[in-house]
């Protein structure tokens, strides 16, 4: 039994301590905005927030983890889509299948505590999350919204047009 | 929050069913039977629902698996309805509830780019016959006749007699009349349209934001028991034993089961016993004849089919290809490969079923709702009329889940084994890597010949490689020919053409067949043949000495559209123009799923060999642009899809089996690597292309052609990572 604080919940969770934490949060939690993607902390679609730096899930074991950590999940992320992030999201409509997007929205606002306004490189070396729909460029673009870079959003805009 | 409850099916919720409070969006919600729907709110017809709060409930049989066609043929009925789009919200129709209704929806399947293409005619008279009986209900209410009527966005008035209603009002006595004469239907002209045609937000975003939207693989029903599973690593492979007298007692552990002959699945109370528990399973397999097979003795046999005296599987012979090159001034040869491909869906395979004696249910995300449910009911044993499908939106489809079903069928047989227990089987990525089925390998031995000017005077194209009709439906093989393996470079018009024309032209097509399973993958064969086209015509464009655009114009004079996209492209991507140093830039156009294409790439190679994507130009005809901005999305999507495939995609086999089992060595392309992109819509009517898949053939060719134009060497052989550039 390991106790978890997950979006400021503190839960009874009956995981072994080898469990990794995506299948405590799926499985036992109930909680199935996080996804399994790879298993081998390569995809991101798992990703989660750990005392506020994004953390891949699967490849925690729940043993690694104190009663103190605070874990948040794409569901504690806003009560309502009032996530500068969902906001951007929302308006640019990038997902695609959706599925790797809440590990991609948990890189976003991770991202974004700690450097409010990233530069293009910032969101490269940040967001390595897979994406295999290809939304890349929405995500750049969204990032920069969501950070108020309207200069930074329009140089990464989707660009198309109709003739 | 959508709550998944036994026996009716999917979702009680209401949810799903009414518009969104976020920026007039809505959220796609399950499904709950017809027959309890049909008690509160009658349909107009099969595609349409009113509610007297005036929402307008489009009904989609095709799948929505990121590609944006929920929204789009929503687009299309609400154009023909004259509804308030603000008010429409969707509903996924079961393929259970399809037969049910001798298929009214029509054909469910969602691939080769047709969801919108092969439904437009059928889903707009629906909304267009909708929009008639809501009329004429209003007319017999006021006894005026319904000629005199005028509708907008959902409010229909009597102008004469000042009076007006709402569909929500009508819609009671409306789903009481007649279906109008198809005769008497009348299409808007798509020049008129208002909300089709527009660059409209998707329905279905919101869900996807807050972790809310359920997959497949979030399924829970009560008392579901999990299964992990692991199938011959070796292709035709057999379990001849395993070992499960260590598992007995583990926490959570139900049993092994044997699934048909191949493989071995462990049944527990959570993913992460099973899947543990199977890691330690002792599977001994028999590996039958493949163990000996390679990616090199693959190679050889695409070799021997490049040199082979024939007969050949197809192609085009007009007038003496191999005469006008021999005799002509100069001649180009060259050879070039492309590798098998896992498509690497986000959402690996999976399946929930329960089964008992008399009924079977499935919780699938498919591409193919109905090749789900005839699996299902073959697998379970149950007849089909009591099956049903509960189809969710996959996490990526890309072909991998449209008539295979192997995911349902071993789901089937492990639920048999617990009777009216549902059992999700979900696949590790390391089982889904293993176990696609893939982008057939070939290899291409293409001729070229030039007169003394420069001008081609035959062309010769010889196709060696794997047959997906070969391996799932062999019926398509007419004779000996399968003209599927040679698609881009058909005669016919319309699909997948070639857009040149040459005094003298050879294609051939020899079928060389693996024991690798293989599939439909994002834009194929397009995508294979994109390369060996555009590829190698542009080592023959460099051995005339032209320049590539004005080499393809003079060779594209036949073929107007192509030659329109190709101006497109060029001249939003600054062809010609000048370039940072170092930079590049490639061209490539090619035809599939019904749409023409084109690109420009700007790519710049480090001295070390690096590639880097700067920029990509793509312009697409699919002739009529239901939602601009999914087009865009869609572009955007196949420059992604189709990089990966250039920079690293390859599926290596060793020893019969496969050895790229996940992202680590199976790389995919990141945010960091992805160009700007930008897309070209030409707008030119008249016909319905595909959309989701035509692009992404041209991407790898346009980079390749601009890594030509760095390194002055051509590349031959995908991906790029195993071709030394520096």
């Amino acid at each position: 039994m390991a106790k978890l604080n997950i979006n400021g919940k503190v839960r009874d969770i009956p995981a072994e301590g080898e469990m990794p934490l995506l299948w405590a949060i799926r499985e036992l939690a109930g909680l199935t905005g996080t996804k399994f993607g790879c298993g081998i902390a390569q995809c991101g679609a798992c990703s989660v927030h750990i005392n506020g730096e994004v953390m891949r899930s699967c490849s925690i074991p729940v043993s690694s983890l104190k009663p103190g950590d605070r874990i948040v999940t794409i569901e504690g992320i806003s009560p309502n889509l009032s996530n500068p992030v969902q906001k951007a999201w929302l308006e640019l409509d990038v997902p695609q299948c959706g599925y790797c997007q809440s590990g991609q929205i948990m890189a976003a606002t991770a991202l974004l505590k700690k450097t409010p306004r990233p530069t293009d490189a910032q969101i490269d070396a940040a967001m390595t999350n897979i994406c295999r729909c290809g939304t890349y460029q929405r995500i750049r673009q969204a990032v920069h919204i969501a950070a108020g870079n309207a200069a930074g959003a329009k140089s990464a805009a989707s660009d198309s047009v109709k003739i | 929050m959508n709550k998944i409850i036994g026996n009716t099916g999917f979702n009680a919720s209401r949810r799903g069913f009414l518009v969104g409070s976020l920026a007039g969006g809505l959220s796609l919600g399950f499904n709950l039977p017809l027959t309890a729907k049909q008690a509160e709110t009658p349909e107009i017809n099969a595609w349409v629902v009113v509610k007297p709060d005036n929402t307008c409930v489009v009904r989609i049989a095709r799948t929505e698996m990121g590609q944006g066609t929920l929204t789009g043929l929503a687009q299309l009925v609400a154009e023909e309805l004259e509804c308030d789009w603000k008010k429409v919200a969707t509903e996924q129709i079961m393929p259970g509830q399809n037969l049910a209704r001798k298929r009214v929806w029509g054909e469910m399947g969602t691939g080769g780019s047709r969801g919108i293409r092969t439904s437009h005619d059928y889903v707009r008279r629906g909304g267009a016959a909708a929009r008639m009986m809501l009329m004429q209900a209003a007319a017999d209410q006021w006894k005026a006749p319904v000629a005199e009527l005028t509708v907008k966005e959902g409010v229909i008035s009597h102008a004469a007699s000042r009076r007006s209603t709402t569909y929500g009002k009508v819609a009671a006595a409306a789903a009481k009349l007649a279906a109008p004469d198809p005769k008497t239907i009348t299409l808007k002209d798509p020049k008129s349209w208002t909300i089709a045609g527009k660059p409209l937000k998707r329905l279905d975003t919101a869900a996807k934001l807050d972790g809310s939207k359920i997959y497949a693989i979030d399924v829970k029903l009560p008392g579901m028991l999990i299964a992990a599973i692991k199938d011959s690593p070796v292709f035709g492979g057999k379990v001849q034993s395993f070992d499960d007298s260590k598992l007995a007692g583990r926490p959570g552990f139900k049993k092994v089961v044997r699934v048909k002959d191949t493989a071995v699945a462990v049944v527990a109370d959570t993913y992460y016993h099973a899947k543990t528990y199977l890691a330690e399973l002792p599977i001994v397999w028999d590996e039958g004849e493949n163990a000996a097979t390679s990616s090199a003795t693959i190679a050889a046999l695409l070799k021997e089919g490049l040199e082979s005296a024939g007969p050949d599987n197809g192609g085009r012979k007009e007038g003496d290809a191999l005469k006008a090159i021999a005799e002509s001034a100069k001649r180009v040869d060259a050879v070039y490969s492309t590798p098998f491909l896992a498509h690497a869906t986000m959402e690996p395979m999976n399946c929930t079923a329960r089964v008992t004696a008399d009924r079977a249910e499935a919780w699938v995300p498919t591409q193919n709702a109905e090749s789900s449910l005839a699996s299902l009911s073959e697998a379970a044993g149950v007849p089909l009329p009591q099956c049903e499908v509960f189809r969710t939106d996959p996490g990526g489809g890309f072909g991998r889940r449209g008539g295979g079903q192997d995911y349902v069928r071993q789901a089937a047989e492990i639920a048999k084994q617990f009777p009216g227990t549902p059992v999700k089987l979900i696949w590790t990525r390391e089982e889904d890597q293993a176990h696609d089925f893939f982008r057939p390998i070939s290899m291409m031995k293409g001729s070229a010949g030039l007169d003394a000017n420069g001008n081609v005077t035959g062309l010769h194209f010889r196709i060696s490689g794997q047959s997906i009709n070969a391996f799932s439906n062999p019926g398509n093989i007419v004779g000996s020919k399968d003209e599927r393996q040679l698609q881009g470079l058909w005669k016919e018009p319309g699909d997948a053409q070639l857009g040149y024309t040459v005094p003298h032209l050879l294609t051939e097509y020899m079928m060389r067949n693996t024991h690798v399973p293989v599939g439909a993958w994002r834009g194929v064969n397009t995508n294979q043949n994109a390369i060996y086209v555009e590829c190698f015509m542009e080592e023959v464009a460099k051995a005339s000495g032209k320049d590539s655009v004005v080499f393809r114009r003079e060779l594209m004079k036949n073929h107007p559209k192509h030659l329109a996209v190709l101006n497109a492209a060029a001249e939003k991507g600054d062809w010609g123009k000048p370039l940072p140093a170092g930079v590049h830039r490639g061209i490539a156009q090619f035809m599939g799923y019904g749409s023409y294409s084109a690109a420009v790439a700007e790519v710049s190679v480090s001295p070390a060999g690096k590639v880097r994507v700067h920029r990509m130009v793509l312009a697409l005809d699919c002739g009529i642009a239901v939602n601009p901005q999914q087009i865009a999305a869609q572009v955007e999507g196949s420059v992604a899809y189709g990089l990966t495939a250039t920079l690293y995609g390859e599926c290596v086999v060793e020893k019969g089996r496969m050895v790229n089992l996940n992202f680590d060595t199976y790389e995919i392309m990141r945010l960091a690597e992805m160009p700007k992109v930008e897309t070209v819509i030409v707008n030119s009517g008249g016909f319905w292309g595909g959309v989701g898949e035509p692009t992404i053939c041209v991407v790898a060719p346009a980079v390749l052609n601009a890594v030509f134009a760095a390194t002055g060497k051509p590349v031959r052989s995908l991906p790029l990572k195993n071709n030394k550039l520096a």
